[in-house]
């Protein structure tokens, strides 16, 4: 009797598994995977500078940027609309961490070359990564004045400058991720009356997301070091963010014209709480050049 | 003594009971949706799923961020805008196959009866498709709609031109005995 009753349960509760039991099972088959953080920023620029995001691998983004004159220049200068510094610029995703990219800023007529690496990769699951880390390095070359109108004798050298950055960012949820960006620039041939060649710096930035395409974004870089008798200011920004399909649309206000290192870390005039505040745009453009698989 | 061999013999009777659970070995989901602009689709076979012939239970569980794009930012976007991929990173089914016997071969009509859950909402459901045994395995393959709106899966306002409100989702699974 016993017996039958043990054989009878035995045999039913091999049929009755709960789907609750089955999902259970499914799940505790499954080995804990590495979930990397994705979209940490919407672009490739926090406001002027950099952020830690790569471009896919085969994409191809176009940057548009442009900065008007600063909004006190008042009613005869249409308040900074009569002027515009522009930069275009290209940067492909050669992998999905390795970036290349190069443009061109009509302030000093700089040509810039970069390369961006994510060294590190934030992650939680099987491994945990609290930040991601991209290193930037960017070489630039500054073709204005002409030869014949420098007041020295200047050369290929002398127009050159180099910047090393490691950018170091968290998402800290869906609406908030901060940056951290120490910065070296070097110019090669300077005023050493007002300036040294290195130039260290330490950026802070960060977006808040306000809605599913929109963001705010601010960037504030501290430079070290900085001698008695330099007029330069440190850079500070504000942004707004704004995705539509492959576009972004970036709207700042800055202290500074310049769109490349040398220019907004080193050589910013404007004091932003004196109303020398620029605005300005970046506005890009992804393309998918090759199929990510 | 003889007891004790009755109760493994009828122990060991039961668990053929388990080998009636099979599991996907490969699988395929995809979905495409047509849009003004541009038609959008995307791959992933990256699904895990159980099934269990004696009861008709299945079961299976699509990792959101293993959809595969033509474009890497679309996948972005579905993974950030439209998903919310780190918040509801599973998108899974639990249910019963209805129809399905077997011993019969060829291609069957089934119905797969109950929950789809996907962006943090969980929808009752009917799912029409074929079940098939092909030497020891079984495949699966279905083809539905899923509206957007029904799991709360909003489509920005700037973007509607390139979403369609309901994309068409097809399913395909080889089951191997577990």
């Amino acid at each position: 009797m016993k017996l039958t009753l043990l054989a009878a349960l035995l045999i039913t509760s091999s049929f009755v598994v709960a789907q609750d039991d089955l999902l259970k099972e499914l799940e505790q088959s499954q080995k804990p995977e590495t979930e990397y953080t994705t979209a940490t920023f919407k672009g490739t620029r926090l406001v002027n500078g950099q952020t830690i995001e790569t471009k896919g691998k085969g994409t191809l983004e176009f940057i548009f940027a442009h900065r008007f004159g600063a909004v006190n220049g008042g009613v005869y200068e249409m308040f900074g609309l009569d002027q515009a510094y522009v930069r275009i610029g290209l940067e492909y995703g050669l992998t999905d961490r390795l970036g290349v990219g190069m443009g061109r800023n009509s302030v000093d007529k700089t040509i810039d070359t970069y390369l961006r690496y994510k060294v590190l990769r934030q992650s939680s699951g099987a491994t945990n990564m609290p930040v991601t880390i991209t290193a930037f390095g960017n070489a630039a070359v500054r073709t204005s004045p002409k030869k014949a109108d420098a007041t020295f004798d200047i050369t290929l050298e002398d127009r050159l400058s180099y910047t090393g950055q490691l950018l170091i960012a968290r998402k800290f949820s869906p609406g908030l991720s901060l940056q951290l960006m120490p910065t070296i620039v070097h110019k090669n041939t300077v005023d050493k009356t007002i300036e040294n060649n290195d130039l260290f710096a330490l950026g802070m930035g960060g977006r808040i997301k306000v809605s599913r395409s929109i963001a705010l974004t601010s960037e504030y870089y501290y430079r070290f070091d900085v001698g008695p008798n330099n007029p330069y200011y440190n850079s500070l920004g504000f942004g707004v963010d704004i995705e539509t399909g492959g576009h972004v649309f970036q709207l700042v206000m800055t202290n500074t014209r310049g769109l490349t290192e040398r220019a907004f870390l080193g050589e910013t005039t404007g004091q932003f709480f004196k109303g020398d505040i620029h605005l300005g745009f970046n506005v890009t453009r992804t393309f998918q050049l090759k199929k990510p698989k | 003594m003889i007891r004790k061999i009755i109760v493994v013999a009828l122990c060991s009777l039961a668990l053929p009971g388990f080998s009636q659970k099979y599991t996907a070995e490969k699988s395929f989901v995809s979905f495409f949706s047509h849009g003004a602009i541009e038609d959008i689709a995307a791959e992933n076979t990256k699904t895990v799923s159980l099934f269990n012939t004696a009861t008709g239970d299945v079961v299976f569980s699509i990792p959101i961020k293993e959809f595969e794009f033509d474009k890497s930012l679309m996948k972005e976007h579905f993974n950030e805008k439209y998903m919310d991929t780190e918040k509801f990173p599973k998108s899974t089914f639990q249910g019963k196959i209805l129809g399905f016997q077997g011993d019969a071969k060829g291609e069957q009509q089934a119905t797969a009866s109950g929950k789809l859950s996907m962006h943090g909402v969980t929808q009752e459901v009917q799912i029409p498709g074929t079940v098939e045994m092909v030497e020891g395995k079984i495949v699966m393959k279905s083809k539905f709609i899923v509206k957007l709106a029904d799991y709360k899966i909003e489509i920005p306002k700037l973007l509607w031109q390139n979403i369609a409100e309901q994309v068409e989702v097809k399913i395909e699974f080889t089951y191997k005995p577990l």
